[in-house]
C-alpha cells in the first residue's frame, strides 16, 4: 500500500515537469494559433543555459536558483526573437505555414548546441538544500521531486492570477477567444503577441531548467519533450491551462501505475490515453470548441486547372524524368525513385490537407501499412514483388478506413493530433509485434523480383505508378468528389443543407488518400529492400508536412514542388556537410520568409493568378 | 569543444605517399564507405571518428596497404536505416568505395548487412551489438567487429552467477538490444545457477525512462539484485532517482556497458559504487599496445579515448590487416581474407579473430567493479574477459545461423 501510494507520488512529480512544459506552449498556442514546435528547442536551450550558469561561472555569483530563474529569462528573449524575427512575418500565411518555420529553428538549434556543448550528456547539479530524500510513509523519497510536485499547482495558481486579475491577462484572454475583435478594438496585438511569445518561452526555459537536478542535460531533450508537451495540451484542450494541469496529472499518473502491469507500455501510453480522450472529449477534456464567428473569415480561392504554361511546365519535367535517367548512374537512379516515391506520399497527404482541409499529423502511418503491407506477405509467405505491391495499397486503405473514421470527425489541430495517436499506436505495434514484425530490427530482404532488380527499370515502375496514382489524386480533385470535399471544408453547413454527407466524403478522402500513400510505401520497401518501424515514425509524418507546406499547401502541384525540393536539399546537405541539420534549418527559415505562400504558390503569383 | 573532424580534412590529411612505385599507384587509393547515426549518437561516434582518422592516418604514413593509400568516406544516417541503405547505394556506385562500414544501431546494422548481401559487397560492421547480424539474419558478406549482446551478458552472468542473490529484477530500454540482453541474462544465469527467480522487469522507452516510477517499481518488488541494461541518459537518470531513493543500497547491481567511459563520465561524482559492469578502464590499462595507442589519441585530440574511439580504431585495423592478407580489393577475395582474419586491437589484449564460423570477431570487453577515484567514475579490479570463452558451443551457433 505505502509503495503504491509513493508511486503516486512520483507521478505527481512527472506530471508536474510535464505541466511546466505544457503550460508555455498552450498559452502560446491559445493566443497564436501557432503549432510551435520549437519549444521542445526552447526546454532544452533552458536546461543546457541553467547547467552553464550553476556550473560554470564562479560560484557565488548566481547560485542554483539564480542560475534557473537568468537561464529562463535568456530563454525568454530567445523566445521573442524568435517571434519578431520569424514568426510575425508569417501569420498571415496559411494554417500551420508557422509550423514548418519552427521546425527550421528546432533544425539550428540542434546544431548549435552540439556546437557550443559538445557531444556529451552534462549532469546537471543537484538543487541546494535539495539534495537528499525523505521517508514518506517509510519509503525514502527525494526532497527535489516534493519540491517540483509543488512548483506545478504553484505555476498554475500564478498563471492564474495574471490571466484574470491583469489587464494583460484579460486582453490574452479575450484574443484567445476572439483575435480579430480584439484587434477590432483597438489592441495592439504585435505587442500582445511578443509578451504571450515572450511568457510562452520563459515557461519552456524553467521547464528544462528545472530538470538539471534529477535528468542529464542532452541533446535529445528537444524532441522527447515536445511530443509529450503536444499531447498533454491537446489532451487538455488547446489554450485551457486547467486543461494542461489535468492532463499531464493523468498522463503522470497513468505512467506511473501503467509500469507496475505493463512495463512496455511508456512507449505508447501518453497516444492511447490521447486517442481514448479525443475519440470521446472531440475538444481534449477542458477545451472549447473555437468560436464559428469568425472561423471562415477568408475562404480560399478554388483551384484552377492548370494554365497552359503549367501544362507545358510539367509536361516537359515528366519528358526529362522518363528520357533522362537511362544515362545517368545507378545512384542517381535511387535519388530519382525516392523522389518519385515522396512525391506521391506527400501528394497524398495534400490531398487530405488541401481540399480536404484536415492536416494531419500521421500521415506515415500509411505509409508504414504500405511497406508492412508488402514486407509481411514477403516475410511469412514468401509472396513476390507483384502481389505485395497489390497488398500494399488495401493495407494502407484498410487502415485508413478504419483510423479515418475516427479521425475525420474531428477538426483543426485535434484531427492533426488524433491522427498522431493513431499513428504512435500503429508505430508501436510494429516496433513491439516482435513475432509478426520483426520489432525494430524489422524484416528483411524485402527485394523486387528478377525483372525489377535493374535500378533503372524499379525506377520506371514507380515513376509509372507514382505519377499515374498522382494523376488520379488530381483528377479527383476536379472532379465532383473534389469539388464536394472543398464545399465541406470551406462551407460545412451550407454543404450540408444540400444535402452533401460531410463525414462520409471526408472519410473517402482519407481512405483515398491512405491508399495512395500506401503504394508509396509499398513501393519504398522494395527499393530499400527492407522494412523498419521508422517508416511510420513521427519524423516521416514530419517530412511529410514539410513537403507539402513547401510546396504550398493551397496549389495541386505544391506537394509536387515541396517532394522535389526537399528530398533533393536533404539528401545533398547531409552527405556535403557534417552539419546539414544547421544548413536545412537556415535554408528552410530563407524558404519561408521568402515564400510564404510555398514554392508552388510564389510561382502562381508570378503568373498572376494568386 | 568540437571533436569532430572537417571531412575534407579526414580525407586529405593522409601522408602523401611518394615511394609508392608507379605500377601500384595508378591503382588509386583504397576506398572505405563509412555510414553511421554521427548527428543522432555523437557521444559515441565523435570520438569513434576520430580514431578512425587516426589508425588510417598511421597505415597511409607506414606506406598504407603495398602502396596503396586508405581513404574513407563518411556518411551520417541520422539513426534511419532507410537514409544508411541510401548511403550505401551512393557510395557504391558514385564513391566507388571497395568496402562498407560502419553501423551503431542495431536495425541500421541489419539494414546495411541485407543491402551488402543482395548486392554482394563486404560490409565489416562495426559497433551493431544485435546477435541478429551474425546468427539468425548473418550471411556471406556481413563481419561485425564488437562483442555482442550475448557475449557482454555471458561476461556478467559469470561475474553474478558466483553472488549469493537468488532474486533478480531487470531494467532494460524498450527495443530489441535492451529485450536480448534481458533474456539472455535470463536464460544464462538460470542455467549457471537453477533456482534463480525474476521477480520484476521494467522496460523504459529508449531515451524517455520516467526514472522516479521506474525506481520505485523495481524498489516494491524488493529483489536482491538488479541487472541494469540502460545506457546514456536514461542510466544518468536512472541512476540519479535510484541513488537519492536509496534503490541499490544493500543490493548487488550487474549493468551492461555502464564501465564505457561515454556512459561513467557524465555521471560524475555520482557514479555508482561497486556496480558490475562491463567497460573500458581506459585510464588504467599499461599494456604497451593499448598505451601507445592512447598517447597518441590523447596527443592529437587532447583528450582519452573513450570505447567508441576503440570501436573505430579497431575497425579500421582489421580492415587494413584483412588488406594487406588478401591483396586485393576484389569483394569475394576480401570476404574470404575477413574469415579466420587475427588482428591486434587497440585494447593491446590477446589478438581478436573474425571467427570463420559465424563472422563474429571475438573482441573482447573490461569486466570491473565500478568506483569513485578524484570525484570520478572508474573501474576498479577491472580483468580483460576475451570475447572467444564467451560465445555458445559451435553447434549451437550452426542451429541459430543459416547454413549455406
Amino acid at each position: 500500500m505505502e509503495n503504491l501510494l509513493v508511486q503516486g507520488l512520483s507521478g505527481l512529480a512527472t506530471a508536474s515537469s510535464l505541466f511546466l512544459v505544457a503550460s508555455g506552449l498552450t498559452v502560446i498556442f491559445g493566443v497564436t494559433r501557432i503549432v510551435n514546435f520549437a519549444h521542445g528547442s526552447l526546454y532544452m536551450l533552458g536546461a543546457y543555459l541553467s547547467w552553464t550558469l550553476v556550473t560554470q561561472l564562479p560560484r557565488g555569483h548566481l547560485g542554483f536558483w539564480g542560475g534557473v530563474a537568468l537561464a529562463a529569462l535568456i530563454v525568454g528573449v530567445v523566445g521573442v526573437l524568435i517571434e519578431v524575427l520569424l514568426l510575425r512575418r508569417i501569420y498571415k500565411a496559411p494554417e500551420l505555414f508557422q509550423l514548418l518555420a519552427t521546425f527550421g529553428v528546432v533544425l539550428i538549434v540542434q546544431d548549435v548546441a552540439l556546437l557550443i556543448w559538445g557531444p556529451q550528456d552534462l549532469l546537471g547539479p543537484r538543487a541546494p538544500g535539495l539534495r537528499g530524500a525523505t521517508m514518506v510513509l517509510g519509503v525514502r523519497f527525494p526532497l527535489y521531486e516534493l519540491f517540483l510536485i509543488a512548483v506545478g499547482p504553484v505555476v498554475l495558481a500564478l498563471l492564474w492570477l495574471l490571466f484574470n486579475r491583469t489587464r494583460w491577462g484579460t486582453l490574452v484572454r479575450a484574443a484567445t477567444a476572439d483575435r480579430e475583435m480584439v484587434g477590432a478594438l483597438g489592441v495592439n496585438q504585435r505587442a500582445l503577441f511578443t509578451t504571450v511569445f515572450f511568457l510562452g518561452s520563459v515557461l519552456a526555459g524553467l521547464g528544462g531548467a528545472l530538470q538539471i537536478p534529477r535528468e542529464s542535460v542532452n541533446l535529445q531533450m528537444d524532441l522527447v519533450v515536445i511530443v509529450e508537451a503536444f499531447v498533454v495540451v491537446v489532451v487538455g484542450g488547446l489554450g485551457s491551462l486547467p486543461g494542461a494541469f489535468l492532463a499531464a496529472l493523468l498522463i503522470g499518473e497513468l505512467q506511473a501505475f501503467g509500469i507496475l502491469i505493463f512495463p512496455r507500455i511508456t512507449l505508447v501510453l501518453a497516444f492511447l490515453v490521447m486517442a481514448v480522450v479525443l475519440v470521446i472529449r472531440p475538444h481534449g477534456l477542458l477545451g472549447r470548441a473555437p468560436s464559428t464567428a469568425h472561423a471562415a473569415a477568408a475562404p480560399e480561392p478554388p483551384y484552377l486547372p492548370a494554365s497552359p504554361w503549367r501544362r507545358w511546365a510539367g509536361l516537359g519535367l515528366l519528358l526529362l524524368a522518363v528520357i533522362v535517367p537511362p544515362f545517368l548512374g545507378d545512384y542517381a537512379l535511387i535519388v530519382f525513385t525516392e523522389i518519385a516515391i515522396m512525391m506521391l506520399f506527400a501528394a497524398s497527404l495534400h490531398f487530405i490537407m488541401g481540399p480536404g482541409g484536415m492536416a494531419s499529423f500521421g500521415h506515415a502511418a500509411y505509409f508504414g501499412f504500405g511497406a508492412y503491407g508488402a514486407a509481411l506477405l514477403v516475410r511469412h509467405f514468401a509472396a513476390p514483388m507483384e502481389l505485395g505491391l497489390l497488398a500494399a495499397p488495401f493495407m494502407a486503405g484498410l487502415g485508413g478506413l478504419v483510423f479515418g473514421f475516427f479521425c475525420v470527425r474531428l477538426s483543426g489541430v485535434y484531427a492533426a493530433m488524433l491522427t498522431l495517436a493513431f499513428a504512435q499506436i500503429a508505430w508501436s505495434t510494429a516496433f513491439q509485434w516482435v513475432e509478426m514484425t520483426g520489432g525494430d530490427n524489422g524484416i528483411l530482404g524485402v527485394w523486387p523480383s528478377a525483372w525489377a532488380q535493374s535500378k533503372l527499370v524499379f525506377y520506371y515502375l514507380s515513376l509509372a505508378l507514382c505519377v499515374g496514382a498522382v494523376m488520379l489524386l488530381r483528377r479527383a480533385i476536379f472532379a465532383p468528389f473534389g469539388y464536394a470535399l472543398r464545399a465541406g471544408r470551406d462551407s460545412p453547413l451550407r454543404a450540408e443543407a444540400i444535402g452533401m454527407d460531410g463525414f462520409r466524403i471526408r472519410w473517402f478522402a482519407f481512405i483515398l488518400a491512405a491508399v495512395a500513400a500506401g503504394i508509396a510505401g509499398g513501393l519504398f520497401a522494395y527499393s530499400k529492400g527492407s522494412v523498419f518501424p521508422t517508416y511510420m515514425s513521427i519524423s516521416r509524418s514530419v517530412d511529410g508536412l514539410l513537403m507539402v507546406l513547401l510546396g504550398g499547401v493551397k496549389t495541386v502541384s505544391g506537394p509536387i514542388a515541396g517532394a522535389l525540393a526537399y528530398t533533393w536539399l536533404h539528401e545533398q546537405l547531409m552527405r556535403a556537410f557534417d552539419l546539414w541539420r544547421l544548413f536545412l534549418g537556415i535554408i528552410i527559415l530563407a524558404l519561408v520568409l521568402f515564400f510564404p505562400q510555398g514554392l508552388a504558390g510564389a510561382l502562381g503569383r508570378r503568373e498572376g493568378r494568386s | 569543444m568540437s571533436f569532430v573532424l572537417p571531412r575534407r580534412t579526414a580525407l586529405l590529411s593522409a601522408a602523401a605517399t611518394l615511394a609508392a612505385p608507379a605500377a601500384i599507384a595508378q591503382e588509386g587509393p583504397i576506398r572505405i564507405g563509412e555510414i553511421n547515426s554521427y548527428s543522432a549518437q555523437p557521444a559515441f561516434l565523435a570520438p569513434y571518428r576520430n580514431a578512425w582518422a587516426l589508425i588510417q592516418h598511421e597505415v597511409n604514413a607506414a606506406g598504407g596497404i603495398n602502396g596503396r593509400r586508405i581513404e574513407t568516406v563518411f556518411r551520417d544516417d541520422a539513426g534511419k536505416p532507410e537514409d544508411a541503405v541510401r548511403h550505401a547505394g551512393e557510395l557504391l556506385n558514385n564513391e566507388r568505395v571497395h568496402i562498407l562500414a560502419g553501423g551503431f544501431l542495431s536495425n541500421v546494422g541489419l539494414a546495411l548487412s541485407d543491402f551488402a548481401n543482395q548486392n554482394r559487397r563486404l560490409f565489416v560492421a562495426s559497433e551493431p551489438l544485435t546477435d541478429a547480424l551474425v546468427w539468425s539474419r548473418g550471411n556471406r558478406y556481413t563481419y561485425r567487429l564488437r562483442c555482442s549482446t550475448y557475449m557482454q551478458a555471458a561476461m556478467l552472468v559469470e561475474e553474478a552467477a558466483k553472488l549469493p542473490p537468488m532474486r533478480w529484477a531487470t531494467v532494460a530500454p524498450n527495443y530489441e538490444y535492451g529485450q536480448s540482453a534481458v533474456r539472455w541474462f535470463k536464460e544464462l544465469l538460470l542455467r549457471a545457477k537453477p533456482g534463480t527467480t525474476f521477480v520484476a522487469e521494467q522496460f523504459p522507452a529508449q531515451g524517455r525512462i520516467d526514472a522516479g516510477a521506474t525506481v520505485q517499481a523495481l524498489a516494491s518488488a524488493n529483489p536482491q539484485a538488479i541487472f541494469n541494461v540502460t545506457f546514456a541518459t536514461d542510466l544518468t537518470n536512472f541512476v540519479r532517482q535510484g541513488t537519492t531513493r536509496g534503490l541499490f543500497e544493500g543490493r548487488t547491481v550487474v549493468s551492461m556497458l555502464t564501465g564505457e567511459p561515454e556512459y561513467l563520465g557524465p555521471l560524475g561524482d555520482e557514479a555508482p559504487e561497486g556496480w558490475i559492469v562491463t567497460g573500458y578502464p581506459v585510464a588504467d590499462i599499461q599494456n604497451p599496445g593499448h598505451v601507445r595507442f592512447r598517447d597518441a589519441y590523447r596527443a592529437r585530440f587532447n583528450e582519452l579515448p573513450k570505447l567508441g574511439s576503440i570501436v573505430g580504431a579497431d575497425t579500421v585495423t582489421a580492415i587494413a590487416a584483412m588488406l594487406r592478407k588478401t591483396g586485393s580489393t576484389e569483394t569475394e577475395h576480401m570476404v574470404d581474407g575477413m574469415s579466420g582474419l587475427t588482428y591486434s586491437g587497440a585494447f593491446g589484449e590477446a589478438e581478436s579473430e573474425f571467427r570463420a564460423l559465424d563472422h563474429q570477431a571475438t573482441m573482447g570487453a573490461y569486466v570491473g567493479k565500478t568506483g569513485l577515484r578524484d570525484g570520478r567514475g572508474v573501474m576498479l579490479n577491472w580483468r580483460y574477459c576475451d570475447g572467444k570463452n564467451y560465445l555458445p558451443t559451435d553447434d549451437v551457433v550452426r542451429s541459430m545461423r543459416p547454413q549455406g
